[in-house]
């Protein structure tokens, strides 16, 4: 097939249960993917407790474009781009951290956490016209949904709110994980795949997947939590949330941490449960602690780069055609039992990171597709699966099976819609 | 000095020959992948740590890339083993080499071994370095020398890694 050089063209690619393989392999894809998506929509780039203070920041992108979440003396959140508007030299490099002025270290200018100039070493040869007011870190527009912190370089788009929609609700359903205290990010594991951005972003809403590669992180569970994480067979289901945001639940039980809270206390948290009790916890507080400690049953892809996943936040970041960074970031409890936030850490380790026991066998299952997707000249992506609606479901009548792609589907009609508008 | 030297009644130093000894027979093992040899070298409460931070913080109260109780080790090594692990069946093959070391004598026989270990892996065609820290609190027990401790600070650590298939 010969590739459609205009941007109506890249329409063509996306079919209503197909998409074409050259949406991983073509950098010129890639490319239009930088301008026509990651720069004309909300972009998550932190959480709120990473900049937790005034004159705190930390690292992140907007597509490729590296940027810096601050938070200013007046406690007001920015992002702003990580260029010295002088000679384009990055004024940051350090992840995160406190600091009250980021110095360029090429030529010295200095500016504040809001990106204001402040000052420029012998500035009386600049000539008096030399207006420190026209140079301050390009900030973009800046919105936060409860404690998620997005950037859009359009001044024009609907507000943050808005473009999480349906999605708002299952956010709100999510930092139930911080059992009544705020959530906190406790860190994050780092890794990269040889792969393209959207084949990790597949993977989120992906329940199909998760019994066949995970299978040795099933076997190392007691026989309780294996149940609980029999994904397939509870009644779970996958939904369009509009705007290419999907929902997979994979554990109806587990979707409001706040409710069931006089079940059993599961074997797997007995301990935790009689170490928050012996810490003074009320037979309440223990309950709701360890439900919250055990994570959500459900996984929010918010479109393009950020989901909301069980028990963390999963970033990804387009590094090139075939290459893609994932964050996988730990969140707890702030202020809350530190027992409660070490189970956390642990749980995390098991599943997640570079040795985690389900992250590497995704990541390979994603570099997988990616090699095999050198493979013939004209085929396609499937993402048919589970076209049908469920008849008489719980959850409604736009809903369909836990296994279903229609999260995918979801993802790649905003993407075409993006791509050729 | 050799034990029947002995003249206190209960410290044996951990001479560097029997550390580095040790420490090279686990390294040929991870490299053999023969991981049933490798978990009877820790001692039972014995903890094996991956660290993200660089500092030498609370490794328990802070999020790891491995921290690994008894328990955890024998899980990763049926993982590993299985078969069913995408990532590690084929696992990427390794060769690694541990120097730089420097030992310090602890109270109840036992000491601190800090080396240097690089690590070459490679698999479908890719070669990758891996350079770390490596330190290693061994105990002599009655069946010679074990890991009580073994803690691998990647020199990458905090950067972003890749799926790793098999023990640093």
């Amino acid at each position: 097939m010969d590739m459609p050089t205009g941007g109506a063209g890249y329409g063509d690619l996306v079919q209503d249960d197909r998409v074409h393989t050259a949406l991983y392999k073509d950098p010129a894809i890639f490319d239009e993917e930088m301008e026509r998506i990651f720069k004309n929509t909300w972009v998550w780039v932190a959480h709120a407790s990473e900049v937790p203070r005034k004159n705190t920041f930390r690292k992140s992108y907007v597509g490729k474009q590296p940027v810096i979440v601050t938070r200013d003396k007046e406690e007001k959140v920015h992002v702003l781009l990580n260029r010295c508007r002088h000679r384009a030299a990055t004024v940051c490099e350090k992840k995160a951290g406190k600091t009250s002025v980021f110095v360029c270290p090429y030529h010295g200018w200095s500016y504040n956490l809001d990106g204001k100039l402040r000052s420029v070493p012998h500035q009386a040869v600049y000539g008096e016209g030399f207006d420190k007011d026209e140079f301050p870190l390009v900030s973009l527009r800046t919105e936060e949904y409860n404690g998620m912190i997005f950037a859009t370089f359009r001044d024009d788009i609907e507000p943050l709110e808005e473009f999480l929609g349906a999605a708002r609700k299952w956010i709100d359903l999510f930092m139930k994980q911080g059992a009544g205290y705020p959530v906190k990010t406790l860190g994050e594991h780092q890794f990269r795949f040889p792969g393209n951005w959207k084949i990790q972003l597949e993977n989120t809403t992906d329940a199909y997947h998760f019994p066949i590669v995970h299978k040795t992180f099933l076997d190392s569970l007691d026989a309780e939590t294996e149940n609980v994480f029999d994904v397939l067979g509870q009644g779970g289901w996958v939904e369009d949330l509009g705007n290419g945001h999907s929902l997979m639940v994979m554990i109806p039980d587990l979707v409001d941490l706040e409710e069931n809270l006089d079940a059993p206390i599961p074997e797997r948290f007995a301990e935790l449960a009689e170490e928050l009790r012996a810490e003074g916890h009320s037979d309440h507080e223990v309950r709701r602690i360890v439900r919250a400690v055990g994570g959500g049953g459900f996984n929010l892809n918010l479109f393009p780069n950020v989901a909301c996943s069980m028990a963390f936040f999963r970033v990804l970041r387009p590094v090139s055609v075939d290459e893609t960074e994932i964050r996988h970031i730990a969140i707890g409890m702030d202020g809350g039992p530190e027992a409660g936030n070490r189970m956390r850490m642990r749980l995390h380790e098991h599943f997640q990171g570079p040795m985690g026991f389900g992250s590497p066998d995704d990541a390979e299952g994603w570099e997988r597709v990616q090699r095999g997707s050198s493979a013939g000249d004209d085929l396609w992506i499937l993402v048919n699966r589970g076209k049908e609606p469920l008849v008489g479901h719980a959850a409604g009548s736009n809903v369909t099976d836990v296994s279903a792609e229609t999260g995918m589907r979801a993802a790649y009609q905003q993407w075409k819609r993006m791509m050729s508008a | 000095m050799s034990t029947s030297e002995m003249t206190r009644e209960d410290v044996a130093a951990i001479t560097l020959d029997e550390a580095t000894t040790f420490i090279w027979r686990e390294a040929e093992i991870l490299d053999r992948q023969d991981y049933k040899a490798w978990l009877p070298l820790f001692t039972p409460d014995g903890l094996y740590v991956i660290p993200i931070e660089r500092d030498t913080g609370d490794r328990a109260g802070e999020l790891n890339i491995a921290y690994d109780d008894a328990e955890m080790r024998a899980m990763r090594v049926k993982r590993l083993k299985s078969g069913f692990s995408i990532s590690s069946a084929p696992s990427a093959r390794t060769v690694r080499t541990t120097s730089r070391f420097v030992i310090e004598q602890g109270k109840d026989n036992s000491a601190i071994v800090r080396c240097a270990q690089m690590l070459v892996e490679y698999k479908f065609e890719r070669t990758r370095v891996v350079g770390a820290d490596v330190t290693y609190r061994l105990v002599r027990g009655p069946e010679g020398l074990r890991m009580a401790r073994k803690e691998v600070l990647l020199l990458n650590s905090d950067d972003p890694l890749w799926g790793v298939g098999y023990l640093f």
